[in-house]
């Protein structure tokens, strides 16, 4: 119990502290503090589970979540302490915004845990929703023309796409009510699954659908992504690392927990197709934007696109295989994403510029910004021997023993985006030396520890791990 | 008595989806948010009949909420603000509205279509809210897609919110209806706030999207 209060008092209680304090070095202590504290409950949670209540769950699925979450929480909030403070120095970001934009984190991390901890499916719904608010307010911060487009384009599609969640939550219950009744039970998660046996089909199938198109288009499927490019480019760029690393895991998750209420009851339809399908347009249109993209955050928030897309699809796939594929991508894409932003947010202050045009040298003028953006490309990229490969090579080769075909589709999606990956960052690691080349302050340790993981998966992967996500792979059907 | 509380119902969900056509066809500000308005009057009345005929008090509260925030105060924020920006003599310029509204009679004969094959387990009451909310929805939707101005797209949005709300009353027993609908109306409060707070009409001159649209981050 002290766990779960820890990962959701710590933020909300740290959000109102921060709220009220001046000075931005004490409140990035603060919020690196926070975060910290709700990472070790995040862990605890892992000995100690409280008791499965009408609000609250904590399962073997949702630990990995949200240990991942506030893993990423507290290193953004470290890469942040030195983001800001650059920020600060050139004008871009006043005292009072950043003490919003500290008070903001806090809150959305409140959000996204409290969606990953919730047993009650209309919860989880108004935690996303939090979750949401608080990134949209974050994502606008800078209130120049563009970041205001960024952020009300975000706002709008993302209320959309939730109310459409909201309707998919409501058809769930009504499929679920001949078979349990009303009241609370009727929207708690894991009574929901006990009786999902005798839910009402069809209902449930129309429940999905919205469900689908409504989370999906918080995950950043494609032909709902269009807030996602312009609010990772425009947002700071701690933002941009949490949106990619774990708010998508978060819609993701949400998905997941109604899929396998389906999967749960016959005669629905099989959710499989509709995600392989969702996730493969994802994948392939993602791969051939990359190709045009002249902004390195942009270009970054595609490929998150295109990875949204590979897990989509590979717990689409389902059986223990490709769920354990999809989780391993997942957690390999959060960890590595957000080291590339990391050093990105760097590289664009010290450039003063996310032009990849205006770009050029870098592993001569900052050689370990350079060199890590490029650790973290040959990743992301699914190159070996980081974690992204060995997850890739099991989304491929799974997909391969059953259906060659759309195992051919996904390599020519993963080599398209690898090309085009490597040609952008090639121009701006090597070559003449473009931008300023001032020295940089900035704080390598998260981005080191993030890759450092990413590359230890990929060399050795624990066996406790792996049995651990076997055993969720399992458990997700 | 189960006949009147089912036709009542009947007439009520219609009622919104009526109001959702008349919105569509509104090109004059002002008189949209009226329409608004009265969306949000005959979704507290459905919302109240509903507390009434499921005997659940605390619906009461949700159409209580409904008829202040709703009915009244949202509506008139969005007027002040409509006046302020100075566009409230303007004409927005919606193409074929005919084959709009052919297309929203279209949307609302596949909701019925859709819905009421699916929900012919359910309660008779919830199965017309379920439809008829869907109708609504889809109507917002449609609207939303239609409109360039960011002030018609937050009305449209709030009108596709009241089928939601419409849908969530309908379920009968649903928990949590009233905490929802409060979490709903802190999102919707944040979309009027945010056409200030975003300082559309200052940053872009207008509140034309199609002044946004020319702007991507990536044509510099």
């Amino acid at each position: 119990m002290i766990a779960l209060a820890g990962v959701l008092g710590v933020p909300l209680a740290a959000a109102a502290l921060l709220a009220a304090l001046p000075g931005y070095r004490l409140s990035a202590r603060i919020n690196g503090v926070a975060s910290f504290i709700a990472f070790v409950a995040a862990l605890l949670l892992f000995w100690r589970r409280p008791a499965v209540g009408p609000f609250m769950l904590v399962d073997d699925l949702n630990v990995v979540f949200i240990m991942l979450s506030t893993f990423i929480g507290f290193t953004t909030s470290v890469f942040s302490a030195s983001y800001i403070g650059h920020e600060l120095a050139t004008g871009r970001l006043t005292a009072v915004y950043l003490r919003f934009y500290h008070a903001m984190f806090q809150v959305m991390m409140f959000g996204m845990n409290l969606a990953l901890v919730s047993n009650n499916i209309g919860l989880m719904w108004v935690a996303v929703e939090l979750a949401t608010l608080s990134t949209v307010m974050m994502v606008g911060l800078y209130r120049t023309h563009e970041a205001l487009e960024a952020a009300w384009k975000y706002f709008i599609l993302g209320s959309v796409g939730i109310a459409l969640a909201l309707f998919g939550t409501i058809l769930v219950y009504l499929a679920a009510r001949p078979a349990m009744g009303g009241g609370l039970p009727g929207m708690a998660w894991t009574a929901l699954l006990a009786h999902a046996r005798d839910f009402d089909p069809a209902l449930l199938d129309i429940a999905f659908v919205f469900l689908l198109i409504g989370y999906g288009t918080k995950i950043g499927l494609a032909p709902m992504h269009a807030w996602l490019p312009d609010a990772h480019a425009e947002g700071p760029t701690p933002i941009s690392a949490v949106l990619s690393g774990l708010l998508l895991n978060v819609a993701l998750y949400a998905l997941l927990r109604f899929k396998m209420l389906l999967a749960a009851c016959p005669g629905s339809i099989a959710p499989g197709p509709l995600m392989i399908v969702l996730g493969l347009i994802s994948l392939l249109f993602a791969s051939v934007m990359l190709y045009r993209r002249r902004d390195i955050k942009r270009m970054f928030a595609y490929s998150s696109i295109e990875h949204m897309g590979i897990i989509v699809f590979a717990f689409g796939m389902a059986g223990p295989l490709g769920n354990f594929a999809g989780l391993l991508q997942m957690v390999m894409h959060s960890l590595t994403k957000s080291a590339i932003f990391f050093s990105v947010g760097h590289v664009a202050q010290v450039k003063g510029t996310q032009r990849i045009a205006d770009i050029g040298g870098l592993t001569e003028s900052h050689p370990v910004l350079g060199w890590s953006l490029i650790a973290g490309v040959a990743a992301i990229t699914g190159l070996p021997p980081f974690g992204v490969f060995t997850s890739e090579f099991l989304v491929v080769s799974s997909t391969f023993a059953r259906t060659p075909l759309l195992a051919g589709l996904l390599a020519c999606g993963l080599l398209l985006a690898l090309g085009a990956l490597l040609m952008r960052v090639s121009s701006v690691a090597f070559g003449v030396v473009r931008g300023p080349v001032a020295p940089v302050e900035a704080s390598y340790l998260p981005i080191f520890a993030h890759l450092a993981l990413v590359l230890i998966a990929g060399v050795y992967l624990p066996w406790p791990l792996v049995a651990w996500f076997q055993h969720v792979a399992v458990l997700l059907g | 008595m189960h006949a009147i509380s089912f036709d009542v119902a009947k007439l009520l969900a219609g009622g919104l989806v009526l109001a959702s056509f008349l919105m569509i066809y509104q090109v004059r500000l002002l008189a949209m948010l009226n329409v608004l308005g009265g969306h949000a009057f005959i979704l507290a009345l459905a919302i109240a009949w509903q507390a009434h005929v499921q005997d659940a008090p605390e619906l009461y509260i949700t159409a209580a909420i409904t008829l202040i925030f709703k009915a009244a105060l949202l509506p008139e924020a969005l007027r002040r603000i409509v006046i302020r920006l100075g566009i409230h003599r303007e004409i927005e310029n919606v193409t074929s509205l005919g084959a709009v509204m052919l297309a929203g009679v279209g949307l609302v004969a596949l909701s019925l279509e859709v819905m009421l094959p699916v929900t012919a387990r359910t309660d008779p009451l919830t199965r017309i809210d379920i439809a008829l909310a869907l109708s609504v929805v889809l109507l917002g939707l449609l609207m939303m897609v239609t409109r360039r101005n960011a002030v018609s797209q937050v009305a449209a949005f709030l009108s596709l919110e009241n089928g939601i709300d419409l849908a969530a009353a309908g379920a009968e027993g649903m928990p949590l209806v009233v905490e929802i609908s409060i979490a709903f109306s802190v999102l919707v409060a944040f979309l009027v706030v945010g056409v200030f707070l975003f300082r559309i009409r200052e940053r872009f001159d207008t509140v034309d999207m199609r002044a946004l649209d020319a702007f991507r981050g990536d044509r510099k």
